[in-house]
């Protein structure tokens, strides 16, 4: 394996770090190993996790080497000098605009970077360069909250912290799997139930880990979620449950809101009737909500990627500003980020619809912008959003684009047209850590080297305004550099030294506070001006801290609008009348499925970091589709099953997942998978993408959909020392294993042309070799010297070949004994396994957790106690209980 | 007064016979038995490894001569029965003895194939089948001396294996393209070649030998192509022919052998045969396996207890030097059938499964036989294949998933 150089000595003190995946931002213990790796752990004193981290967190260590690193500039495939690199930017950016203007220039980011870099990405696109097409990924993760934070607060304004979830009495969770995705805070949650008894309602289409852990699952129709919490506005208004004070003082629009929402769900029996829930579920919900003084109600992307996601946040804080139910303990709405720093990006306002730290383009704040940085160019009006964006490119009105740590040729809707549109470009520039991306390898480009994490230095700021430090305790690998320092070349190659002459991150977010605090006066929410001056010294050593966090302030302000103070020009709060929901698209009799796209567990975005750990590619190994066992009858479809899965935009091949938690007529698919990871399994390919008319947020998760069975022979592994292609014609999923990679096929091959491809794979090696060639199957492993090269086995589609077994003899590079030959060869474990993988973060498997409960652990604490399954991020705890109710069960007549 | 019983032949068929015969029926018999070898019946099998220098010659001995006389049976050694005569129920003897029988039972094994080619009888071409061939192989294989063995049968391999040991250049010369084509297909056989190649034996496949020429003792093997390989010592080891000549000559029903019922008796009344000299059923068998089925079915017969040879698998287990082999029922795979193979040449492992429909009909084993008795028995029976069946005959039955003890909490 490529790793770093070493940095430091194993003895050093561990870094205080953050995580880099979702928005929870947990403090992260990271401990060189003086290998170029480092051990993780959480870190006991940051306020989000107290120690604790999930599973993607706990791998980190398994991410860290420079395999499929990009480690020095390249132009259209050819190495080249930072020099060389930086002046076909330049070039490519001077050309472009002096022949279209500044406007044909377009940046698209990433949640993924840190507060710094997205500070000079904003700077040099709007002030210097002077376009304002600025997007970024958090355009399809949380734009729909920030334009209902806006439109409700007059800022996007997160009014409660975590502290909240931790003293509410009742969290409803909008959808959310918070349990998957958001795996610390939903231990927070738990702790609470533990606690004081807090119930938790999930509403989601889907019934997922968090719908089985919940006290209450509201099932509902997808896109319904308006005409629910419009519903529950109606019922709290007619059951005398509202705070006329607090709406009296500090909002306005109540009555047109409640109005609306009256036309929209009358009765209790109408909300029922339009969301697919029975009236009880509905009265249930209902009368929870109005008993319950303090609810959090959590939102994430079942609310967020909607082409309906602003009136969806809205009709959810229509209820709680009804309620008075907002920034008191335990009290408030509250948007879960998706990525480690989406919140840092709003800040800096790195995004198309906003200018910069918080602002907008009132001609005062363009004004004050302009003074505060010296601007020549300075924007005076929104970009284009992310989908308009790239429709853009396609249109031939963008001419450069920028793309920074983010791969939206998997990520976007209609991903396949959006990678075609890339070709238009005239000047294409990627940033980026991973060499082998869809959005990399989609045409030639100028490739920059980007600092990853562990390697980069600045700051992320996570759900609850919290701003942490990310720190380096890596060496910069190859020719490396942050991206605020690419950019800052750019803008002085650009003719603007003097606005980009920083010389170190620190310098990067004073300047950052600064225009926070500049002439702000309490007129906008986010001010840093306690931050302001702070010193290197400082900035390296800084604690976690919350904003805002003024000047004069002495101590951070943890919430928000108890007694209002929005920051509208009335410091009024609006209540938002919200429109009719209805779903983009209609199905049709050739699309009559809706899909949803998500996450898995031990995944995150398209599989960049989290593909690199074994343990992280063992829960879900295949890119897959849920279906409900009555859509997969009607289609002929059985568990395990590959299926063509087909919208108006494109298709993939997804291994089918029957679970009664999928609502009959839904599918549901992760957004993972990627063209460098599998064949045939780019959701994002699929997704419709219409935009929310406020937000610019695409709807991702019900694009109208069919679903055919797609056979196949032979369904297998192959497992290699040595990462090899796939042999063209199969389908495949590749994944990390240890010490080893696996593709998981299908193929129409049978056991001779599985022989052949051995011998094409291991010219020279000696092989164990099986074959039944009657009944389809085949398993060979190739040797050198004795040393196990690679693993094939085929079978029958029909056998659901497992490779749990398989892969556990690549973990060392040992000579293997006989019996572990033929245990290779058998397919058979060498002695009992422990089968497929549950607990990520203690790699337990699904057969050791059967055997304690048979052991006599008939609790998840007894369970954890026994094989340590369940101990660390609980994210598996879901499963483990269904597993004990399924084993606890009393046999059935 | 007793019956009197007379065996001619005192080889392991013979005395297995005796054994049996006088554990269930001891006194029944005045039983004769008459050997032409000088000594009494030895363990044949280990006559490599007597060749070898694995075992002495007191190895190979069964009974003293006491057991004999204990059990009431009167030997003669080193006295080749010369003729029957049907009517007057003698068997003559050597130089003139003369037994009379009630009862006979031929168990006269069988005689080494010698190659109609020139120079076959030149001195240093030895045969490979008893105490004397070895005792004249061992005085050949002085130090330096070449020698070939001719025939890539088991015993063949095995002799060429026992003259490596002895430090003799050794090569082993087989017409056909893969050692013990009867029992191995290629793969294995390649495996058991490569084993022989381990152990110092030069391998020569299709190679035809068309003479051996020496002035007054062997000097040289010709092969058909025109090889010229040098030898001091040509081991002969091409089959054996059943020993039919005295029982045809007394005018008993022979084939390839002496034809025999399922009571292992002969066309005519009161004599019976055994062993490698019996035909049952159209088949003769070289083994010491069916010899020994044969014995109990016919001491039994003979003690009136019903009993009934129905012909033994052709299953063949044996070592190549220490190399398991294993085979049985077909070998090749006929038409309409399939096979099953294991192949790991490093590991010095081959399996093969030949199924016809659901049924085991063949199987190939080397390198480790541990499901050979297993294969026997469904070969045999012809059972169903259950659905597990294939891979547990493969790889044996797997081991069942224990629970795993409850493990203390990291600190």
């Amino acid at each position: 394996m490529n790793l770093h150089v070493p940095a430091l000595t194993q003895e050093a003190a561990p870094v205080r770090t953050t995580c880099p995946y979702c928005g929870v931002g947990c403090g992260v213990l990271a401990r060189p190993d003086g290998q170029g790796g480092a051990s993780v752990a959480g870190d006991p004193q940051h306020p989000a996790n107290f120690g604790r981290l999930c599973s993607k967190g706990s791998a980190l260590g398994e991410t860290l080497s420079l395999d499929d690193r990009v480690l020095h500039p390249e132009i259209a495939g050819r190495r080249a000098t930072w020099d060389e690199a930086l002046d076909a930017v330049t070039d490519g950016f001077r050309r472009t605009i002096a022949a279209h203007g500044p406007d044909s220039v377009a940046f698209y980011l990433s949640g993924q970077l840190l507060t710094e870099d997205y500070y000079v990405a904003n700077k040099l696109a709007k002030g210097f360069i002077g376009t304002p097409h600025v997007d970024t990924n958090s355009r399809l993760c949380m734009s729909s909250s920030v334009a209902a934070h806006r439109r409700a607060f007059g800022s996007d304004t997160v009014p409660g912290c975590y502290e909240d979830l931790d003293e509410a009495d009742l969290l409803v969770l909008v959808g959310s799997n918070t349990a998957w995705c958001h795996p610390i805070l939903f231990r927070r949650m738990l702790d609470a139930r533990a606690k004081r008894g807090t119930k938790i309602v999930a509403i989601d289409p889907r019934r997922t880990q968090t719908g089985e852990e919940a006290d209450l699952f509201l099932g509902l129709k997808p896109g319904t979620d308006t005409t629910l919490f419009s519903g529950l506005l109606v019922h709290l208004a007619d059951t005398g449950a509202l705070d006329p004070r607090y709406i009296a003082a500090h909002t306005a629009g109540f009555e047109p809101a409640l109005e609306r929402a009256r036309q929209i769900a009358p009765t209790i029996a109408a909300t029922a009737a339009a969301t697919g829930l029975t009236e009880a579920e509905v009265e249930t919900f209902f009368t929870l909500f109005r008993a319950t003084p303090r609810v959090v109600t959590a939102t994430s992307q079942g609310v967020n990627q909607s082409a309906q996601g602003t009136d969806k946040a809205n009709a959810i804080i229509n209820c709680h500003l009804a309620t008075g139910r907002i920034g008191k303990a335990g009290m408030g709405p509250f948007s879960l980020t998706g990525q480690p720093n989406a919140m840092g990006g709003r800040e800096v306002g790195g995004l198309a619809n906003m200018l910069a730290a918080h602002m907008h383009f009132t001609p005062e704040e363009v004004d004050l912008v302009r003074r505060f940085w010296n601007a020549p160019n300075i924007i005076t009006g929104e970009g284009m959003k992310a989908v308009a964006l790239f429709e853009a490119i396609e249109r031939g009105k963008i001419k450069a684009l920028w793309v920074m740590g983010t791969n939206p040729a998997v990520s976007m809707p209609r991903a396949d047209r959006v990678r075609a549109a890339l070709a238009k470009l005239d000047t294409y520039v990627v940033s980026e850590v991973v060499v082998n991306t869809d959005t990399v390898r989609a045409r030639n480009a100028v490739l920059l080297p980007a600092l990853a994490w562990g390697e980069k230095d600045g700051t992320v700021t996570n759900s609850e305004r919290r701003i942490s430090r990310q720190r380096a305790f890596l060496k910069a690998p190859g020719e490396a550099r942050a991206d605020w320092w690419i950019m800052a070349q750019i803008g002085k190659r650009l003719g603007h030294a003097k606005a980009f002459a920083w010389g170190n991150a620190a310098a990067v977010f004073r300047e950052h506070a600064a225009l926070s605090e500049f002439e702000n006066r309490g007129s906008r929410d986010f001010d840093l001006g306690g931050l302001a001056d702070i010193t290197d010294a400082a900035y390296d050593a800084a604690a976690p801290v919350q904003w805002p966090l003024t000047r004069k302030a002495k101590a951070p302000q943890t919430r928000f609008f108890a007694d209002g103070g929005f920051y509208t020009r009335d410091r009024k709060a609006r209540f938002v009348a919200v429109q009719k929901p209805a779903l983009a698209q209609a199905t049709s009799d050739a699309l009559p499925l809706r899909l949803n796209t998500g996450r898995v567990r031990d995944h995150w975005h398209t599989l960049t970091r989290t593909g690199k750990s074994p343990r992280l590619s063992a829960h879900r190994a295949v890119p897959f589709v849920e279906i409900h066992p009555d859509d997969a009858a009607a289609a002929g479809l059985t568990d395990g099953d590959l299926a063509r899965v087909r919208t108006a935009h494109g298709a993939a091949v997804l291994e089918v997942m029957v679970t009664p938690g999928a609502q009959p007529g839904v599918l549901f698919a992760p957004m993972h998978w990627s063209e460098s990871n599998t064949s045939d399994g780019r959701v994002g390919a699929l997704a419709q993408g219409a935009v929310d008319p406020v937000s610019g947020q695409p709807e991702l998760k019900a694009t109208p959909a069919s679903i055919a069975p797609e056979p196949y022979r032979s369904r297998g592994y192959l497992i290699t020392r040595e990462t090899v292609a796939a042999p063209f014609g199969w389908w495949w999923a590749r994944a990390s294993l240890e010490g080893a990679t696996g593709l998981i096929f299908a193929a129409q091959d049978g056991a001779p042309e599985a022989a052949t491809l051995m011998r094409d794979l291991f010219p020279g090696a000696t092989f164990s070799e099986y074959a039944d060639p009657a009944r389809g199957r085949y398993r060979a492993a190739a040797f050198r010297d004795g040393q196990l090269l690679g693993v094939l086995a085929l079978a029958p589609a029909a056998e659901r070949l497992t490779w749990d077994a398989a892969k556990a003899f690549f973990r060392n590079q040992e000579l293997l004994e006989p019996s572990a030959r033929r245990a290779l060869i058998s397919g058979r474990a060498e002695s009992a396994g422990s089968g497929p993988l549950v607990c990520a973060c203690h790699t337990v498997g699904l057969d050791t957790i059967r055997a304690a409960i048979k052991g006599g652990a008939h609790g998840v604490e007894a369970v954890g106690a026994v094989c340590r399954a369940g101990t660390n991020c609980g994210s598996c705890i879901p499963e483990i209980r269904k597993l004990l109710a399924a084993e606890l069960a009393p046999a059935s007549a | 007064m007793t019956e009197r019983l007379v065996v001619i032949g005192n080889g392991m068929a013979s005395l297995r016979f005796l054994e049996r015969l006088t554990e269930a029926a001891p006194g029944r018999f005045d039983v004769t038995c008459v050997g032409a070898e000088p000594v009494a019946a030895y363990n044949r099998v280990l006559l490599s490894s007597l060749l070898g220098g694995e075992v002495d010659e007191a190895a190979c001995t069964f009974r003293g001569l006491d057991w004999y006389a204990e059990h009431g049976i009167t030997l003669v050694t080193g006295a080749p029965a010369t003729a029957i005569d049907t009517a007057e129920r003698i068997v003559r003897v050597g130089e003139g003895l003369v037994l009379p029988y009630d009862k006979l039972v031929l168990a006269v094994g069988s005689v080494p194939i010698r190659l109609p080619k020139p120079g076959m009888d030149l001195p240093g071409v030895i045969t490979f089948r008893d105490l004397a061939d070895v005792a004249a192989i061992r005085r050949a294989a002085v130090t330096g001396a070449k020698a070939i063995v001719i025939g890539g049968g088991l015993l063949g391999l095995e002799a060429a294996v026992g003259l490596a040991r002895l430090g003799v250049e050794t090569t082993l010369l087989h017409v056909m393209d893969r050692l013990m084509e009867r029992q191995l297909d290629h793969a294995a056989a390649a495996l058991v070649r490569e084993a022989m190649e381990a152990r110092g034996v030069r391998v020569m496949l299709q190679a035809d030998t068309a003479a051996v020429e020496g002035d007054g003792k062997v000097e040289r093997l010709i092969l058909a192509n025109g090889t010229i390989l040098p030898a001091d010592l040509v081991v002969m080891s091409v089959g054996v022919r059943p020993s039919t000549a005295l029982a045809a000559s007394a005018g008993l029903a022979v084939g390839r052998g002496i034809r025999v019922d399922d009571t292992m008796a002969t066309s005519v009344p009161g004599i019976y045969a055994l062993g490698e000299c019996a035909e049952h059923r159209g088949q003769t068998y070289g083994l010491v396996e069916p010899a020994y089925e044969q014995a109990e079915v016919l001491a039994r017969h003979l003690c009136g207890v019903e009993a009934a040879y129905a012909g033994t698998s052709l299953a063949t287990s044996l070592k190549v030097s220490g190399l398991p082999v294993f085979s049985a029922g077909a070998v090749d795979v006929p038409e309409g059938a399939e096979a099953v193979t294991w192949s790991d040449p490093a590991s010095g492992l081959y399996r093969k499964l030949v199924i016809d429909g659901d049924r085991l009909i063949g199987a190939v084993f080397v390198g480790d036989v541990a499901e050979q008795g297993w294969c026997k028995t469904l070969i045999r029976t012809g059972d169903t294949l259950g659905p597990d069946d294939r891979d547990d005959l493969m790889f044996g039955r797997p081991v069942s998933p224990e629970i795993p003890a409850p493990q203390p909490l990291a600190a």
